[in-house]
C-alpha cells in the first residue's frame, strides 16, 4: 500500500514521541536503586498504576491487532477482547493480593519466596524471559506497520525505530519511566479511541465509503464447452485463468497494457475484480497490475447493501450505539479473502459478499459452526483460544511486576480493578472501531493492523496523526515494560540469585541495562521476520505460552500446601517446551516456513488446550514425589 | 531472605478475601464456559436475538466484560469492609 505522508502527522509523531523519552529521563535521574529500577521504589499511587496497568495491556495487540481482526473477521475478533478481559477476573480474585505479599521485584522471586530454590530462579527466569520474547515480537511487528504510513518508511525501520527508542528508556530510567509513560499513554488511547466511535457512529453505514474509494469492476463471461471464451466488455484481453482448490476460478484481463485479476461468481455469470500482488521472474512485484508507485492498490472494506425498514438505501445517517449493531444485521459487508494462485506468482484478495449479521458473531475466522466447515479440530482450536486467553494475563510477567510497584495490598487490588474498568470500557470500543474500518474503505490487505488508525485517517488527519503517536508510544511503552521484566529475569533472576553473583544495587542496575540493551537487539531481529502477521494473533500465543508455563506455578503455589520446588521446575520446564513446541509444528508456522498448512503435525494454532493441562499434571505428579523437599521450605513464610 | 519491595502491615483479612476471590472467580468461570460452551456445542444460538435486536453473541460478550466490572467493584467493597472489621478488631485485642 503507498500512502500520502502528512507533514503534521511526523510533526505530532515526533513531539510525543519526544515527550516520551523526556519524561524519561526526567525520572532517569530520580532512579539509582535496584528497588526503584525494578519496582519503581513501591510507592506509586494506585490510581496511577491502575490506568499504568491499563497502559500495558492494552499493548499493540488490542488497539492494532483486535480492530484489525474484528474489520477483517468480525465477531471473531472481538473474541479477543472478551477473553482477555476475562484474563482479568483471574488476576484480580487469585493471584493480585497474595503476589503482592509474596514477592519483591520480579515473578520468580514471589515464586522461590517459599522454598530458595536454584531449579525455580533458573527455570522462572528462563519462563519469563520466553513469555516476554514472544511477547515482544507482535509489538515490534506492530511498529514496523505503524511507520508506513505515518512516516512513508519501510517496515523494518519501524523497528529499528521503537527497538532503538525502547533501549534508550530502559537503559535510562527502568519501572517509574515506564509507569509514569504507560499511565499518560493508557489514558490518551481510551480518550481518543471514544473520540474515534463517536465518529463511527455519527457516521452510520454508507454505500460509498469517499469520493476516492475504488469502484470495482464487473464484468459478464461468455462461456464455450464450459471454458470462459470472452467477456462482456470488449476493453479487456482474455488472460490467463486458473482453478484453485477445485471451487475458485480466478482470470486475469488485460486492459492498455495492466494486467487485473478477476474472480469467477458463485453462479459463474459475472467476473469481480480483485486486488493482486504478482511476483515476476526478474523479482518486480506488480500492484493489481502496476508498480507499487502507482497508487493502484486500493485500501478497501465496504458495503454493497443496507436495509432500512425494509428498503434499500444508500445511507443510514448517525446512529445510536446499539442502532449501530443491529442495523449492521441488515447490510451486506464486503470482506477480502486471500488466497494464493501458485502457477502465476500471484496473491489475491477477492471480494466476499458477508451478511452484516455475520459480523456480530462469531464464525468468520474461528471454524465452529457446521455452515462455516467446522471440524474436531477448528473447535478445539476455539476452546484452546478461549483457555489461553482466560489464563493467561494473570501469567504474564510484565503485568505481574506491577503489582510491586504499589505499596499495599490494598493498592495491588485496587489498581486491578481500576485497570479492569478502564480496559473493559476500552474492550467494548474495539468492536465499534473494527467494524468501523471494515466498511469504511479503509483496510490495507497487507496488514491488518493498521485498521484502527487508518479508520482514524478516514475522519481527518489530525485524528491520525494523534491516534498514531498514541499508538506508537503504546508500542515503546509496552516494549518498556517488557523489556524490564527481560532484564530483570536476567540481571536479577539469573546472574544475581542463580549464579550468585553477589552484586550490589548500583551493578545489579548496570547488568539490567546491558540486559536490556541485549534483549531489544533480539526483539528487533524478531520484529522483522515476522512482518505482515496480525498482532492480537501473535499475542494470543504469548498468552499461551504464559499460561502454560507460569499459570499452574502460580496458582498452586498459592492454593495448595504440597507444591514442591521440583513440581514448579519441572511444570514451567513442561509448559514452555510443549507450548513453543506445538506452535512451531501449528499451521500457522508451517505457512511462514512456506509450506501447506494442512500439513501442519499439530492441527490447530492455539497449544494451550495441550500444554496447560500437561503443565498442571505434572506440577501434581512432581509434588506428590517430592513431599520430602518440602519439610526445607523456609520458615519465614507467613501463612495468612 | 526476600522481603517485599515495601514493608507491608499484617493482613489480617487475608484468609477471608482469598476465600471470597475464589467464590468469585468459580461463579465467573462458570458463566464464561456457558459463553465458550455455547459457541462450541450451538454456535446458530449466538445469532439469535435475545434482547431488542441485539444478538447473545453481542449481549454475552458485553455481559462478560460489564459482569467482570461489576463483580471486581463488589470484591473490593467486601475485601475492604473485612480489612477495617479485621484492623478493628486487632486493635481492641491490643487493648
Amino acid at each position: 500500500m503507498i500512502y500520502d505522508v502528512s507533514i503534521w502527522a511526523i510533526i505530532i509523531f515526533v513531539t510525543f514521541v519526544a515527550a516520551v523519552l523526556g519524561l524519561s529521563f526526567f525520572f532517569a535521574r530520580k532512579t539509582k536503586s535496584a528497588s526503584g529500577y525494578y519496582a519503581a521504589g513501591g510507592n506509586i499511587h494506585w490510581g496511577v498504576n491502575g490506568i499504568a496497568f491499563a497502559g500495558d495491556y492494552l499493548s499493540a495487540a488490542s488497539f492494532l491487532g483486535i480492530c484489525g481482526m474484528i474489520a477483517f473477521s468480525g465477531y471473531d475478533g472481538f473474541l479477543y477482547s472478551i477473553g482477555y478481559l476475562a484474563g482479568w477476573v483471574v488476576a484480580l480474585f487469585l493471584v493480585a493480593e497474595p503476589l503482592k505479599r509474596l514477592g519483591k521485584y520480579t515473578f520468580t522471586d514471589a515464586l522461590d519466596a517459599r522454598f530458595n530454590s536454584k531449579a525455580i530462579k533458573l527455570t522462572a527466569s528462563i519462563s519469563t524471559l520466553v513469555v516476554s520474547v514472544f511477547y515482544l515480537i507482535p509489538q515490534m511487528v506492530g511498529a514496523g506497520d505503524l511507520v508506513v504510513p505515518l512516516l512513508g518508511l519501510p517496515h523494518y525501520a519501524g523497528v529499528l525505530i521503537v527497538g532503538s527508542i525502547v533501549i534508550l528508556i530502559v537503559a535510562t530510567a527502568g519501572m517509574t519511566s515506564t509507569t509514569y509513560v504507560q499511565f499518560i499513554k493508557g489514558a490518551l488511547l481510551i480518550f481518543f479511541s471514544v473520540i474515534l466511535t463517536v465518529y463511527i457512529i455519527n457516521n452510520g453505514f454508507n454505500l460509498n465509503p469517499g469520493a476516492d474509494y475504488h469502484n470495482f469492476v464487473k464484468t459478464g463471461v461468455v462461456f464455450e464447452d464450459g471454458k470462459i471464451i470472452a467477456v462482456s466488455d470488449s476493453t479487456y484481453t482474455l488472460g490467463e485463468t486458473a482453478t484453485i482448490e477445485d471451487k475458485y476460478t480466478f482470470v486475469s484481463l488485460e486492459k492498455e497494457g495492466v494486467t487485473r485479476w478477476f474472480k469467477l461468481s458463485g453462479d459463474s455469470t459475472i467476473l469481480e475484480e480483485m486486488l493482486s500482488v504478482s511476483l515476476l521472474d526478474n523479482g518486480t512485484k506488480l500492484y493489481n497490475g502496476e508498480p507499487k508507485s502507482a497508487g493502484k492498490f486500493f485500501q478497501v472494506g465496504h458495503l454493497s447493501k443496507i436495509v432500512v425498514d425494509g428498503v434499500e438505501v444508500e445511507k443510514t445517517g448517525p446512529l445510536g450505539p446499539f442502532e449501530f449493531l443491529s442495523s449492521l444485521e441488515d447490510t451486506e459487508v464486503v470482506r477480502f479473502t486471500k488466497k494464493e494462485i501458485p502457477q502465476a506468482n500471484t496473491t489475491v484478495w477477492y471480494q466476499t459478499h458477508t451478511p452484516g449479521a455475520d459480523m456480530i458473531k462469531p464464525g468468520l475466522l474461528l471454524k465452529i459452526s457446521k455452515d462455516s466447515g467446522a471440524t474436531f479440530w477448528s473447535r478445539l482450536n476455539f476452546l484452546s483460544l478461549m483457555l489461553a486467553l482466560f489464563l493467561g494475563t494473570s501469567a504474564l510477567p510484565h503485568i505481574l511486576i506491577r503489582y510491586y510497584t504499589v505499596a499495599s495490598q490494598r493498592a495491588a487490588r485496587k489498581s486491578t480493578i481500576l485497570a479492569i474498568a478502564s480496559i473493559g470500557f476500552f474492550y467494548i470500543l474495539t468492536l465499534y472501531m473494527g467494524l468501523g474500518a471494515a466498511v469504511n474503505g479503509v483496510l490495507d490487505v497487507e496488514s491488518s493492523n493498521m485498521s484502527g488508525p487508518l479508520l482514524a485517517k478516514y475522519f481527518g488527519i489530525g485524528l491520525f496523526s494523534i491516534i498514531s503517536a498514541i499508538a506508537f508510544a503504546t508500542v515503546l511503552g509496552t516494549v518498556s515494560g517488557l523489556i524490564v521484566a527481560s532484564s530483570g529475569a536476567i540481571a536479577h533472576d539469573f546472574m544475581d540469585k542463580f549464579l550468585n553473583m553477589k552484586m550490589d544495587d548500583r551493578r545489579k542496575v548496570k547488568a539490567g541495562k546491558l540486559a536490556a540493551f541485549g534483549v531489544g537487539i533480539f526483539a528487533i531481529v524478531l520484529g522483522i521476520l515476522f512482518k505482515g502477521m496480525n498482532v492480537s494473533f501473535l499475542v494470543g500465543l504469548a498468552f499461551a505460552v504464559a499460561a502454560s508455563a507460569n499459570l499452574p506455578s502460580i496458582l498452586f503455589l498459592l492454593f495448595w500446601e504440597k507444591t514442591t520446588a521440583k513440581g514448579i521446575a519441572w511444570s514451567i520446564v513442561t509448559g514452555i517446551l510443549s507450548s513453543v513446541t506445538l506452535i512451531l509444528f501449528s499451521p500457522t508456522m508451517y505457512e511462514k516456513y512456506g509450506l501447506p498448512p494442512s500439513s501442519a503435525l499439530f492441527p490447530i494454532d492455539n497449544p494451550g488446550i495441550i500444554s496447560i493441562p500437561l503443565a498442571t499434571i505434572v506440577l501434581v505428579v512432581v509434588s506428590l514425589l517430592s513431599q520430602n523437599d518440602n519439610k526445607k521450605k523456609v520458615e519465614n513464610y507467613h501463612h495468612d | 531472605m526476600h522481603e517485599p519491595a515495601v514493608k507491608m502491615d499484617a493482613d489480617h483479612a487475608a484468609a477471608k478475601k482469598s476465600k471470597l476471590g475464589v467464590i468469585l472467580f468459580l461463579v465467573y468461570t462458570l458463566i464464561y464456559s456457558g459463553f465458550v460452551f455455547i459457541g462450541l456445542m450451538y454456535p446458530e444460538v449466538m445469532g439469535m436475538h435475545i434482547i431488542g435486536r441485539q444478538n447473545v453473541a453481542i449481549v454475552y460478550g458485553f455481559g462478560l466484560i460489564f459482569l467482570a466490572i461489576v463483580m471486581g467493584f463488589i470484591y473490593n467493597w467486601i475485601c475492604t469492609r473485612y480489612e477495617d472489621e479485621a484492623t478493628a478488631n486487632e486493635k481492641e485485642k491490643q487493648k
